[in-house]
């Protein structure tokens, strides 16, 4: 490959985008670069972070799920506990400062569940921005609750109905509205994904979790963990569990994809499971798709992972063998929702269920002395609606 | 001198876009023959993508309604095949990045080529990942079509100092689609880019409907692009559109060319 452009993951990555955003973007990394390591725009980060979203979150030792599986120490990282309850909320107010130090005062953003929307919304509201979110139309039937807060926030929410109405589409369409506004308006990427600089931007403001996983679980244990846990859909939550150990080869890094209703149907949004090298997004990358390259109309019961693709950073892990990535079919993640919520009183939600439902396959084979971390991306008060349908009962408010 | 080049040292030139396969590649067919007729300098012809993020919502109901009706890569190769037989006005294909990528990139240009097909324009590809694909489109003789846009503003010189073909002009900011009013200062960035690269032709493009603003977007360039307004046509009259086409086209190229 001779490819030498920036922002590059192994072969993956790089700046796939129309000319008309690229001043965009290398503002953007160059506004980055300078804040990055600028003492006040920590200071004033880790504030945001402590004061207001509630962080360092919790590593939380859940011991009857470590009895009921009869093998490794299971730690929950408590991402679910900050405020707007997801992980969302490190990298939103991370990306929402420094578009206000880069002097934008409006944020666009797509969403899936809607939790990456309702922050942005959320910061939108705390740094007294204009903020408009996109959201495919179907997300916004699956996620009516999060739609009427983020509205609630002071943000407009554009339901997307082109393609399958969902996150690609939104994020599709959101990458349009930006063409069309640059000047005043910064896009606030919810994952790590896109074009360069988003990627690393993201998994940087994210890797708070994994640098308090370390310390914390140094705190309680001694050492460090054997593996960590997290749910991947473009990938932010499982790159932030994630990064802070990628040195540390001991360390076994787990992904837990989207299978809906199973690899070998087309009812799926696992991409490493069932994609191939392609172009989509600003990024090269996995992505499920066609033979002719055309994106696939992917599924989950998840609105968080139902996307086509993975962040070129886990693209990259893979391909080198550091981090391993499993497919999790819908089943065995409402299955695993029940069982988190019933064992620990923690609801977790249906995309960090999927990384708690492989956490019940993989415990029972391991040492007793062995740690497992699962990362709980967010809370599942979301999801009970949409839990309860699929166990065939209708939920009324 | 290219094919391409040959087309512009005609005169100002008219370029019409048609998303391949709408509402049928047979339409498509009659549809490119009858531009040619009308006087075209040059055709785009769109392979459509299922997510195609550059353009507005008429070429993106138009890449549905073709992929929709099982339109594939290797029909359009097919359907290019066939127009040679008479067609004999450059033309090149405008899709994103992925339909070439994942066809594999030698095999795409090399049957690209072998069909008989011009240039190439990917408006997900920039500056910064034309390495990619620029090596590969030379070897197989085809020209890989440098866009700028109204953000590009120092960019300019490096893109037009490495461009073939032509320069794409983006003459407003946003997705593809049909404007009332460009307030983009085009005679400015054309003349950037004729500072960089005094060779190189300039066309137009992004909003263009009526033959008045395609007079004064060739006056100010070497030409004008035509995309969302043919496509509309499509949408409208569907497998009758042929003769509005032809119609709509000769009223351009008399507006361009006068």
């Amino acid at each position: 490959m001779s490819t030498v452009s920036k922002g590059r993951f192994g072969i993956h990555g790089g700046q796939y985008m129309p000319e008309t955003l690229m001043n965009a973007v290398i503002e953007l990394e160059e506004a980055y670069n300078h804040y990055k390591d600028d003492p006040e725009f920590n200071r004033e980060l880790t504030e945001l972070f402590n004061e207001y979203a509630g962080r360092p979150s919790r590593l939380y030792f859940a011991k009857r799920m470590t009895e009921d599986l009869g093998g490794a120490k299971i730690y929950l990282k408590r991402e679910d506990l900050n405020h707007t309850g997801a992980h969302k909320i490190n990298n939103v107010l991370g990306q929402a400062l420094l578009a206000k130090k880069m002097g934008k005062t409006r944020l666009i953003a797509e969403t899936g569940a809607g939790q990456h929307g309702v922050a942005t919304a959320t910061a939108a509201a705390l740094l007294d921005m204009e903020c408009v979110v996109f959201m495919g139309e179907e997300d916004t039937r699956r996620q009516a609750l999060n739609v009427y807060k983020m509205r609630l926030l002071g943000s407009k929410v554009v339901p997307v109905t082109t393609g399958t109405a969902t996150l690609k589409d939104a994020v599709s369409e959101a990458m349009r509205e930006w063409t069309s506004r640059i000047a005043d308006t910064h896009y606030c990427l919810g994952s790590v994904m896109g074009p360069h600089p988003f990627p690393t931007i993201v998994r940087d403001f994210q890797s708070v979790i994994s640098r308090e996983i370390k310390q914390q679980l140094l705190e309680k244990e001694g050492r460090l963990p054997d593996a960590v846990l997290a749910c991947v859909g473009g990938g932010s939550n499982a790159i932030g569990a994630f990064y802070h150990f990628i040195q540390d080869p001991s360390v076994r890094l787990i992904g837990c994809e989207a299978a809906g209703r199973g690899v070998d149907t087309f009812e799926t949004a696992a991409t490493i499971a069932t994609g191939r090298l392609g172009i989509f997004h600003g990024m090269k990358s996995y992505f499920c798709q066609d033979e002719y390259g055309q994106i696939a109309p992917v599924y989950s019961i998840s609105a968080g992972l139902d996307y086509p693709g993975i962040g070129p950073e886990h693209a990259w892990l893979h391909d080198i063998g550091r981090a391993q990535y499993v497919p999790i079919t819908d089943e065995q993640a409402v299955d695993a929702f029940e069982y988190m919520s019933r064992l620990e009183g923690i609801i977790p939600a249906i995309e960090s269920a999927h990384a708690v439902a492989y956490a019940r396959e993989l415990a029972p084979t391991m040492e007793r002395d062995q740690i497992i971390v699962i990362n709980i991306s967010g809370r599942g008060d979301k999801d009970c609606a949409a839990i309860a349908r699929y166990r065939g009962e209708e939920l009324a408010e | 001198m290219s094919r391409i080049q040959e087309a512009f040292a005609a005169g100002k030139a008219f370029i019409p876009f048609i998303t391949c396969g709408d509402p049928d590649l047979e339409t498509t067919a009659a549809a490119v023959r009858a531009m040619a007729r009308a006087g075209a300098s040059l055709i785009e012809l769109g392979i459509p993508f299922s997510d195609p993020t550059a353009e507005g919502p008429v070429i993106q109901a138009a890449n549905v309604r073709s992929l929709s009706a099982g339109t594939t890569t290797d029909k359009i190769f097919d359907l290019v095949q066939d127009l040679r037989r008479d067609v004999t006005i450059p033309m090149v294909f405008m899709t994103y990045a992925n339909v070439v990528f994942s066809y594999g990139m030698d095999r795409f240009l090399s049957r690209a080529a072998e069909v008989g097909m011009d240039g190439l324009i990917l408006p997900d590809v920039p500056f910064e990942e034309k390495e990619e694909f620029a090596p590969a489109c030379r070897e197989h003789g085809l020209e890989l079509i440098s866009l700028i846009a109204p953000t590009s503003e120092g960019r300019i010189a490096s893109i037009a100092a490495a461009a073939e073909g032509f320069v794409y002009c983006v003459s407003s900011l946003g997705v593809t689609g049909v404007r009332s009013v460009i307030t983009t200062d085009i005679g400015a960035m054309v003349a950037l880019v004729r500072k960089a690269n005094p060779t190189i032709p300039c066309a137009v493009g992004f909003g263009i409907s009526t033959p008045e603003q395609a007079k004064k977007m060739a006056g100010l360039s070497d030409g004008a692009i035509v995309g969302s307004a043919i496509v509309k046509l499509m949408a409208q009259y569907g497998r009758e559109a042929v003769p509005h086409v032809e119609a709509y086209v000769r009223s351009m190229v008399e507006a361009v060319k006068s």
